[in-house]
């Protein structure tokens, strides 16, 4: 399995990358961690004639926990978020889940910017930043945007993100102190996606739901929030059901998707309830 | 495409080589420099078998391009052998514990549960599955391994104590 042969890059400034971008168009693309681009690459899914690996970017790393605002860079890897004692006070949902990705390994190297760029339905953080309400900082020739998670997502593997930009930066406003969050994967085996995996956030009269690998993008419902916000439960669920668009594939049919995702939704409420208050 | 100068050290030695960007860094160290130990398993970042120990991650060494490691410092099972050449206490334990059948997917647990007890020196049962979930054995059912790395752990600890 040899991929395609490519230049390679490691530019030491947000702005060389771009510039490198512009110079090459479609021919270039941008490497976070690899786990997702170069399983594609050697199956020659993928081919390109420049790789501009971000790694060298002091800018893309760090966590910063503020005051309102957590910020994560995206070069940020699930093992970095994982082992920041700071991030799991502030924001433990996130710490949760990105304990359910993959394998030890592939979390050492895997990126939330990479994870929540790439568009592929199955990556847990998409869906989990459209439920912490997160933002993604985009920086390309024109400069700096700010796009919501929730408007992000188009469809499979097509964003908001333009080919020249590059997503830098994830910003989640804090939760309030009293919020329960929870997140549930049903997974068929280490390293797998999700059959079906919910996260919520729940306390101070509001609530947040969104679910992942349920449809072509993540799926945050506002009228299955503001059923639970409510305290109704069986209103979220069916509001949710009837928001998710799953297919049938290897993980199984589509009434069972939909069974377990109801299952996963419960779980999570269930969960995120009793840590809030 | 022309080839990229790669430097690396690697078990304690400066390597050098030349190397096409693309090529994956399990054949940079098993075809170039010869080191044979991280084996090629599934090849699709599943199996674990190729992991090696980069600036101190364990990374599965067939989803890195050498081009990406470059300078970086690179710990295969060959490394985690005494200073005499005789067997480090989990290649010893590994033996003793009977954690291999057929071998194959030894040096990439060897590697792996080399930095899990690095970061974790105390592991409870619990922790070692969860930390070794990357490494797949098709032979011994993976009790075996278990114990030996748990052994590993309480013989460093006695080591470390002795020496203190």
């Amino acid at each position: 399995m040899i991929p395609a042969g490519f230049e390679y890059h490691r530019p030491g400034d947000i702005a060389s990358a771009i510039g490198i971008l512009q110079e090459h168009g479609d021919e270039a693309r941008v490497i976070a961690g690899g786990h997702s681009l170069i399983p594609m690459m050697k199956l020659r899914m993928a081919e390109m004639g420049h790789l501009v690996d971000l790694q060298g970017i002091d800018e893309l790393k760090g966590i910063d926990i503020g005051a309102e605002t957590i910020t994560l860079g995206a070069m940020v890897t699930q093992h970095e978020m994982i082992t920041h004692d700071g991030l799991a006070v502030a924001v433990p949902l996130i710490r949760e889940a990105a304990l359910q990705i993959a394998d030890p390994q592939v979390r050492y190297v895997g990126t939330i910017g990479g994870n929540v760029a790439n568009g592929d339905p199955g990556n847990d953080m998409p869906g989990l930043m459209q439920c912490l309400n997160a933002s993604f900082e985009l920086s390309g020739p024109d400069g700096i945007r700010s796009v919501a998670a929730r408007d992000f997502y188009e469809a499979a593997y097509f964003t908001a993100r333009e080919d020249e930009e590059i997503l830098t930066r994830i910003s989640i406003p804090k939760p309030g102190a009293g919020v329960g969050q929870a997140y549930e994967k049903q997974k068929r085996k280490i390293g797998d996606y999700a059959t079906a995996a919910a996260a919520v956030m729940i306390g101070n009269g509001q609530a947040s739901v969104a679910m992942t690998n349920l449809a072509d993008t993540p799926i945050w419902s506002e009228e299955a929030g503001a059923w639970l916000a409510g305290g109704n439960i069986e209103g979220c669920v069916a509001a949710m059901l009837d928001a998710i668009d799953p297919v049938e594939d290897n993980r199984g049919p589509v009434e069972f998707k939909k069974h377990v995702a109801a299952v996963m939704l419960r779980r999570a409420i269930d969960r995120a309830s009793s840590r809030a208050g | 495409m022309s080839k990229m100068h790669v430097k690396l050290t690697v078990n304690g030695r400066e390597v050098e080589g030349l190397a096409e960007p693309r090529t994956l860094l399990i054949h940079f160290l098993r075809e170039d420099l010869k080191i044979t130990g991280p084996h090629i398993g599934c090849e699709t970042s599943h199996c674990g078998a190729c992991t090696v120990d980069i600036d101190g991650k364990s990374v599965k060494s067939c989803t890195a391009f050498v081009a990406q490691v470059n300078g970086a410092d690179i710990t295969t099972v060959e490394g985690l052998t005494n200073d005499d050449g005789s067997l480090g206490v989990l290649q010893e334990m590994f033996r003793e514990h009977h954690g291999l059948q057929c071998g194959f997917c030894t040096p990439g647990m060897i590697t792996r549960a080399h930095r899990l007890l690095q970061e974790n020196p105390n592991p409870t049962e619990e922790d070692i599955r969860f930390g070794m979930a990357g490494n797949l054995c098709r032979c011994t059912g993976y009790q075996n391994i278990v114990k030996a790395i748990a052994a590993s752990a309480d013989m460093l600890n006695a080591q470390k104590e002795a020496a203190e």
